[in-house]
């Protein structure tokens, strides 16, 4: 089953056309890797598919029903790791996590929260106030939002950046369980990710023909 | 409800933390009062004269001095992305940053006016009606001050943007505080200025956070 598509996506950033004529379609359990060069406009699709950016042209749509009808219903069953990590230098690693788990389901928030981090390997960071993390660490506590509250769909801007080779190990088998359960990833990366059978997305295939020279 | 009052706790508990925010705003408000007497002279019946206004404009700036890190600090470190993209709408999410914003800055500035009224030898009977004008006037400016805040967002030299953009908002709110204090203070009811400034206060509750969620998605883009 097809959870989410895009069609005949456009995206303009200032002047400059980014990607024309973008389709893709993500199935349930279904993951899309996005390549291509250095602002090719890997970023902008994902925070299009996250609904923070506003595409020129183009639909999308979750199961069929366009995400304009229902803006809200699409925050809910999406999780959005971009390139910072919103984590708090005066909180602890567990209170910035409970709150953003929280935000979603307050239910047992601080139980959740702690059973992502062991998850991810961080769990005796719990306490330590984010000024106190390195960029590998800040990344990961970013990431145990995945696991503490489930969402069907997830964007990952390069997820791997920061992140030492336990880690990425870690990232692929949670991502592989997320996908097993029938979740859907869409992420970016410049590594080999072993990931099993994917669709890719090279961004380089839209852009517009002549860069500099469209109207 | 419960979410909303998370969002607000989270504030407070950062506010709590680096402290230095509130503790400023209420250092200004204190030492730009205690500043005039010196300007002006000691002259009880002048100080008596202008108490309201003095505290009145003290109040103003000192509310206006945190006001550009209201969202900037989020912004950078990009917890207003997942504030964005969470299932609270971006408008609850931005009351519930000037709730904290007004809890952290404009209490303290409303409760210890009445010690600041004293110094500027402001007559005791002028009190209540100072404390009530303030309960009314500072969640107004905090609600405009947001709006400014979020639109200067990301804006280079944003921090000084934001004066110019909103302290001509502040005059109705100015006018109509003033109006009332001078007027408990001459034997007359405060009554319309104070509704005036409800009435400003009850337009802006809803229709700021509108302005603020909607100027924040777009410095997201």
């Amino acid at each position: 089953m097809t959870l989410f598509t895009g069609s005949d996506l456009t995206c303009l950033r200032g002047e400059r056309v980014v990607f024309a004529g973008l389709d893709f379609a993500l199935p349930a359990g279904g993951c899309l890797v996005l390549t291509g060069p250095n602002g090719s406009g890997k970023s902008s699709l994902l925070r299009i598919m996250a609904g923070l950016l506003k595409p020129f042209s183009g639909t999308l749509a979750w199961t069929g029903v366009p995400l304009a009808d229902d803006p809200d219903a699409h925050r809910s069953r999406l999780h959005y790791v971009g390139h910072l990590d919103a984590v708090k230098p005066a909180f602890t690693v567990l209170e910035t996590l409970s709150f953003w788990t929280g935000l979603r389901d307050p239910a047992e928030a601080r139980r959740r929260a702690l059973g992502a981090l062991a998850r991810l390997g961080v769990a005796h960071l719990a306490e330590v106030p984010g000024r106190y993390l390195s960029a590998g660490q800040k990344r990961r506590a970013n990431l145990a939002r995945l696991l503490a509250s489930p969402a069907p769909l997830w964007l990952l801007d390069e997820p791997t950046v920061a992140l030492d080779r336990a880690a990425v190990a870690l990232l692929e088998r949670e991502i592989a369980a997320h996908r097993a359960a029938g979740g859907a990833v869409a992420l970016s990366t410049h590594m080999d990710m072993r990931l099993g059978e994917t669709a890719g997305l090279d961004l380089a295939d839209f852009a517009p023909e002549a860069p500099g020279e469209e109207e | 409800m419960g979410r909303l009052s998370a969002l607000v706790a989270r504030d407070l508990r950062l506010a709590l933390r680096q402290g230095s925010d509130a503790a400023a705003a209420l250092m200004f408000f204190v030492l730009c009062v205690v500043l005039f007497p010196f300007g002006v002279g000691p002259e009880p019946n002048i100080l008596a004269r202008i108490a309201p206004g003095v505290l009145l404009v003290a109040a103003l700036l000192a509310s206006l001095l945190s006001m550009d890190r209201l969202f900037q600090a989020d912004h950078e470190d990009g917890s207003l992305e997942l504030l964005a993209l969470s299932p609270v709408p971006l408008e609850v999410a931005a009351l519930a940053k000037v709730l904290a914003h007004w809890l952290v800055t404009g209490l303290p500035l409303i409760l210890s006016a009445p010690l600041l009224a004293v110094l500027l030898n402001m007559p005791a009977a002028g009190f209540g009606v100072l404390v009530g004008t303030l309960c009314l006037a500072t969640p107004l400016l905090s609600l405009i001050g947001a709006v400014g805040a979020a639109l200067t967002l990301g804006a280079r030299r944003g921090g000084a943007l934001l004066p110019l953009l909103v302290l001509p908002l502040y005059v109705p709110a100015l006018i109509f505080a003033a109006g009332g204090i001078d007027a408990g203070l001459a034997g007359l009811s405060p009554r319309p200025h104070l509704l005036l400034l409800g009435g400003l206060l009850a337009g802006a509750l809803p229709l700021a956070p509108l302005a603020v969620a909607a100027a924040l998605r777009a410095s997201l883009e």
